[in-house]
């Protein structure tokens, strides 16, 4: 049996693949309490991984799909309309499967695009792993939830700041930049909290059924159903997981918390808004 | 399905096309909306039960009931639930085959966890040993609807909750002052009234509820998502 120590030095940093770490998974009657909470806890890297990565690019983009939605011009709109219609609409376990099966069919040595007086080769074979494809997904689909929050935020902007920034001459993007996008993330932020929340707990479906985890390197789930496979015990993996998953939750909310408080810091006491958690959906 | 199928190289397209999709696994595959179905139909009653008992014990001003409600709805809130979806099944198998071990077999001396196996007697198997493939279908089913009822009635119940608080509390008030218990001011003015401040949640938990179908193929029921992958599945690879 391994100690503690042992365990940790062999499979806390194994989720980077197999150059850091035994190179086998503990297997059978092999596997130590030990083993099962530095595996899934190193597995956890990957989530937070996607994760970050998906909530901090899924932002921007958010941002401009939500600009285009509330905007008068139908050929802006419309897209952005559609675009979210069909990611919030589909599950994102669906959408996984749908893209996997997308990014299978891409030639592997890449896409020639002729631009005249060059030809640019897009590398396509990076995006049938989860780490860049997955990431793609859910980039995509955070996109479109948090731009419907931003839709919702942009529409109910006080008509008071917006005239009051006409009033001083704001124009254009100084508006945009002063008034309208701290005022569209002030009234989004609590529920872009639970936005960031459900994401964190999403990133646990991309190696469900599509992408493969090359060298068994996967995320916190991935290792604690290769555990439950194993010792046939639900008891042990599933809970360290689901409290992994709650610790990862309170971060979040302290983490946004504190953005809120920072962004309502001008109002008085009593109008600013708390984040609640209050998940309304699932994907 | 149609007798002209029967040497399809000879067949104009359309009657191609009508043979191939009757074909045995598009039958399966038209046949698995109807388990996605009957999961909805019968999970969304059992959800909205879990959700008022949930909701009681969130109202309840008796302290361990209280505490359990707030346990069951924020860690399933807390947690993935596809957690939930994949330990539920699993962990309520291994407790009734236990509990039939106790059960039926109080003079077995071995321990049930050995090593890594589950071992229980012959007797306390579920299904029970010989069971028809239907019935072992039915069991996986059942187990899949319980695990959607646990997960959705922590919403519902979270949904009712809200709805309850927002009747006038006033209106409770005059229930009581005209000489109604807790008990029937809540059955009688609560209850029937919460509804319409209930109905936006529910009707979101609904959509939720139908986009979260495609996780049945996860716990090994073969419905939409299953037989769409046989169909769709890449048979070659560039």
């Amino acid at each position: 049996m391994r100690t503690c120590a042992e365990s940790f030095e062999a499979y806390f940093l194994r989720p980077l693949g197999r150059a850091y770490g035994e190179n086998l998974l503990p297997r059978g009657l092999d596997i130590t309490f030990c083993d099962q909470l530095f595996l899934i806890g190193g597995g956890l890297m990957w989530n937070i991984y996607f994760a970050v990565l998906a909530v901090g690019i899924g932002f921007f983009l958010a941002t401009g799909v939500a600009l285009m939605k509330v905007s008068e011009n139908p050929w802006l709109s419309r897209p952005a309309g559609a675009f979210i219609f069909f990611f919030r609409g589909s599950p994102l376990f669906i959408q996984f499967f749908f893209f996997y099966s997308m990014f299978v069919l891409l030639p592997r040595a890449g896409i020639d695009i002729p631009l005249g007086f060059t030809t640019l080769t897009v590398e396509t074979r990076a995006l049938t792993t989860a780490q860049v494809g997955g990431l793609f997904v859910l980039i995509l689909n955070t996109t479109a939830y948090s731009a419907e929050l931003f839709v919702g935020a942009l529409r109910a902007i006080p008509k008071g700041d917006l005239e009051a920034a006409d009033a001083y001459g704001l124009s254009g993007f100084a508006k945009f930049r002063r008034v309208t996008w701290p005022n569209m993330l002030r009234l989004a932020w609590p529920s872009y909290t639970n936005e960031a929340i459900f994401l964190t707990h999403s990133t646990t479906l991309v190696f469900l059924s599509a992408f493969p985890a090359r060298q068994q390197s996967g995320e916190a789930f991935y290792y604690a159903r290769y555990f439950v496979d194993q010792t046939f015990n639900p008891f042990i993996a599933y809970p360290l997981v689901a409290a992994y998953f709650i610790a990862l939750t309170l971060v979040i909310i302290v983490g946004f918390g504190l953005v809120n408080r920072r962004l309502n810091r001008h109002l008085p006491r009593e109008r600013r808004q708390r984040i609640r958690f209050r998940p309304q959906y699932i994907r | 399905m149609f007798e002209f199928c029967a040497d399809p190289s000879i067949l104009p397209d359309w009657q191609w096309f009508a043979c191939y999709l009757t074909s045995g696994t598009h039958l399966a595959f038209y046949r698995s909306f109807f388990v996605v179905m009957l999961l909805l139909a019968i999970v969304a009653p059992l959800a909205l039960g879990m959700g008022l008992l949930g909701a009681l014990a969130l109202r309840s001003s008796f302290a361990p009931v209280n505490l359990l409600g707030r346990g069951y709805v924020n860690l399933i809130r807390g947690v993935p639930d596809i957690v939930f979806f994949l330990f539920v099944p699993i962990a309520l198998g291994q407790g009734i085959e236990w509990v039939l071990h106790q059960i039926n077999c109080p003079d077995w001396d071995q321990p049930v966890r050995q090593g890594n196996d589950f071992i229980v007697c012959r007797e306390a198997k579920m299904p029970p040993v010989g069971a028809s493939a239907w019935a072992r279908n039915v069991y996986a089913f059942s187990m899949a609807c319980v695990a959607f009822a646990l997960v959705f009635g922590a919403f519902v119940a979270n949904t009712l909750y809200g709805a309850m608080r927002a009747v006038p509390h006033a209106q409770v008030e005059t229930a009581e002052a005209y000489g109604m218990t807790r008990a029937q001011a809540f059955r009688r003015v609560v209850l029937p009234q919460m509804w319409i401040f209930a109905l936006p949640g529910l009707s979101n938990i609904w959509q939720i509820l139908i986009k979260a179908t495609p996780l049945l193929f996860l716990l090994g029921i073969q419905d939409v998502v299953f037989w769409a992958r046989e169909l769709g599945g890449a048979k070659t690879s560039l």
